[in-house]
């Protein structure tokens, strides 16, 4: 297996060398040193109403700009498979810019690949990379999504007769976590009684078991559900039908849910994206890490559904109006759901590096994470 | 046991998952049970069950019709049965290798077809509402019966009979008992095994159906997380009985409601562990029962598992 993988792969390379020096030989100036090629990859369909569409959807913003290629690949696994479409991409298409927009892409495949060719230029869709530990050509870039999701948190607990919303996620990790505590600390911002139910399916994408947590969910009472799972469209749709308010997350899902859809978080990649393709297509270097939070409209609400009355939507848009002006929306000391005090300042700027790891469900959710 | 405590909850809850999860386990065990009856195992009904799914849904949505849906979705699946037989028939294939290659077949093309219809919403099965006696939300949700669940549980019955009292029953445990046995008697082998696969083949495409357009109700790519292979294990289990497959299955969706349900009264620690319930469950019924003599003497004496 080994051996035919190598044997194919150096096939390929010569192939690749072989077309390049047939086609750009002689007419080589016409290829512009601006002009930019930018492989995407992604880990699921480009159309899963979820994280996949949320990238698609942006880069789909940048294929009319003139010089610019887009080359994408779609269901990509967080394995060997990952590198080799990168190297494709760079080899065969030419690709200078290349988006590994799956957390797993990460290490040791895209650092691998960077290491490998140092003029291609890299970035991944997380906060993984640090200066000195990885190489100088890749790069990280996130939205803090915590914010809009702090904004479904706002809506939601003044959407809320029971006072518990249910939130579907998949796994314990830092970024699902904070997503969590967001939904809370907006929905305790106007509503002191709210609290948030979650259940942990265990992995990204389980469409019966999302369906079985969103109905466990609404049979303990919860009556507003949102969900970090990769495509929300079980849990909206889950919703939906039995008769209660939802949430959406990373894309638009108000098309899911006509009656109930409140508002939902959600990337904008595309601010991110142009960044990238007009400092290539200047010949500045790109930034290594690119990140920001409504201040820098890199995230947003999808437009309020039937579901969202006059008063959660002027809340909302006032907590988005703070957000925009970099409020902190943390006040502090903060306990975690066990009672122990894990954030104890008064106060913390809503990009501070200590709510990057954030390892606890604030009290008032309901849930473990063990 | 009053409504509202804790366990009554738990327990209406494993029952609506018994009811909800269970029907694609059903469909696919039993088409499974009559092919491996006929001596001969189809591993391929992963694929089918994609298949199943994704036709369903892409008829539905086009047409307006969700049991066109299953119909289609049923036909796919015997198509993709049919196939599997013919091949196998061949000289020195391996039909558990066939069917692994069907598998990976089945799904490609169904992701492949599928692209289009995972953005749309299609028209869904109905349920029946059978909890309307009760005032408790709960009784009520999880007694919303699929028409499909109830077709499962009267085909497994229905199966059951058919194979011990009528003439096709006799033919096709005699197939799947002794090939020579069967020539012998003047039935083709083949013949016998085209329909017995064809017709498992029928049943996992409407399972699959049930999935895209009942529960979870939506086509996408991750859509079954393995329920076509958990359900070829449990006819082993349930040592290829209509009736013990169909308790097998309930009691596999029954044990899938656990973890959701655990977290949602508060028992939130472990839930990896409960949310494995099924499968830890299923390995320790199938080492209890596929270790006795009862075992082998039920297998059928064709499969190429035994021989």
């Amino acid at each position: 297996m080994t051996f035919d993988l190598l044997s194919r792969r150096s096939l390929l390379k010569g192939t690749a060398a072989g077309v390049a020096a047939a086609s750009f030989g002689f007419p080589g100036a016409l290829r512009a040193a601006t002009n930019v090629t930018i492989g995407i990859v992604y880990v699921g369909p480009k159309d899963d109403f979820g994280w996949n569409q949320a990238h698609a959807v942006s880069i789909g913003a940048l294929k009319a700009t003139p010089g610019v290629k887009i080359i994408e690949e779609e269901n990509v696994p967080e394995t060997a498979a990952v590198a080799k479409s990168m190297e494709s991409m760079i080899n065969l298409e030419g690709a200078n810019l290349i988006l590994a927009t799956s957390f797993g892409y990460f290490n040791p495949f895209m650092v691998d690949v960077a290491k490998k060719y140092s003029k291609v230029t890299l970035r991944h869709a997380a906060p993984l990379w640090e200066k000195g530990k990885h190489p100088d050509n890749a790069g990280s870039y996130f939205g803090y999504l915590d914010q809009a999701h702090f904004v479904n948190g706002v809506a939601a607990g003044l959407s809320t007769k029971s006072n518990k919303i249910g939130f579907v996620a998949a796994k314990p990790i830092s970024s699902v976590l904070r997503n969590i505590n967001s939904v809370l600390w907006g929905a305790r911002s106007v509503n002191p009684n709210a609290t948030v139910q979650v259940i942990f399916t265990g992995d990204w994408a389980l469409p019966v078991r999302e369906a079985e947590a969103a109905n466990a969910l609404i049979g303990a009472g919860c009556d507003v559900l949102t969900c970090h799972v990769d495509s929300p469209k079980v849990v909206i749709e889950t919703a939906e039908r039995r008769g209660i308010k939802s949430l959406g997350h990373n894309a638009s899902q108000a098309s899911l849910a006509p009656k109930g859809f409140i508002t939902g978080a959600e990337y904008k990649w595309e601010t991110i994206y142009k960044i990238f393709a007009d400092a290539i297509a200047k010949g500045q270097p790109v930034p290594n890490v690119v990140f920001g939070g409504y201040d820098k409209d890199m995230v947003r609400n999808t437009a309020f559904g039937a579901g969202a009355d006059a008063a959660a939507r002027k809340a909302a848009e006032a907590a988005i109006a703070d957000l925009k002006a970099n409020k902190p929306i943390l006040k502090g000391p903060v306990k975690d759901n066990k009672g122990n005090v894990v954030l104890p300042n008064a106060s913390y700027d809503n990009f501070d590096r200590v709510l990057d790891g954030m390892n606890f469900l604030a009290d008032g959710v309901v849930g473990s994470i063990t | 046991m009053e409504p509202g405590s804790a366990f009554f909850m738990v327990l209406m809850a494993m029952i609506g998952g018994a009811i909800r999860v269970s029907t694609p386990f059903l469909f696919v065990a039993l088409g499974e049970m009559i092919t491996e009856r006929a001596g001969r195992i189809n591993l391929g009904l992963e694929g089918t069950l994609v298949l199943g799914a994704m036709s369903a849904y892409a008829t539905s949505y086009q047409t307006g019709s969700p049991w066109l849906g299953v119909l289609v979705a049923g036909l796919a699946g015997m198509g993709m049965g049919m196939l599997h037989a013919t091949i196998c028939r061949l000289p020195k294939v391996n039909d558990i290798a066939v069917g692994i290659a069907l598998m990976l077949f089945g799904t490609g093309i169904a992701f492949f077809f599928g692209k289009p219809y995972i953005q749309p919403s299609a028209p869904r099965l109905p349920s029946i509402p059978l909890g309307g006696w009760s005032d408790n939300p709960q009784v009520v949700e999880a007694l919303k019966i699929n028409p499909l669940f109830i077709i499962g549980i009267a085909l497994a019955f229905f199966l059951a009979w058919a194979l011990k009292n009528t003439r096709a029953g006799l033919i096709l445990r005699v197939t799947g008992d002794s090939e020579v046995a069967a020539r012998a008697l003047g039935h083709s082998v083949g013949l016998v095994r085209l329909a017995a696969t064809g017709f498992g083949g029928f049943l996992a495409g409407v399972g699959g159906a049930f999935l895209s357009l009942y529960y979870p109700g939506s086509w996408n790519e991750g859509l079954s997380s393995g329920q076509g292979l958990m359900a070829v294990a449990l006819v082993i289990f349930a040592r290829w009985h209509p009736i013990r497959c169909m308790l097998a299955a309930l009691l596999f969706g029954a044990a899938g409601a656990i973890g959701p349900a655990l977290q949602s009264i508060g028992i939130t620690q472990g839930y990896y562990f409960f949310n494995a319930a099924p499968y830890i469950l299923t390995l320790f019924l199938m080492i209890g029962s596929a270790g006795s003599k009862k075992a082998l003497r039920d297998a059928p004496g064709e499969l190429s598992l035994t021989r």
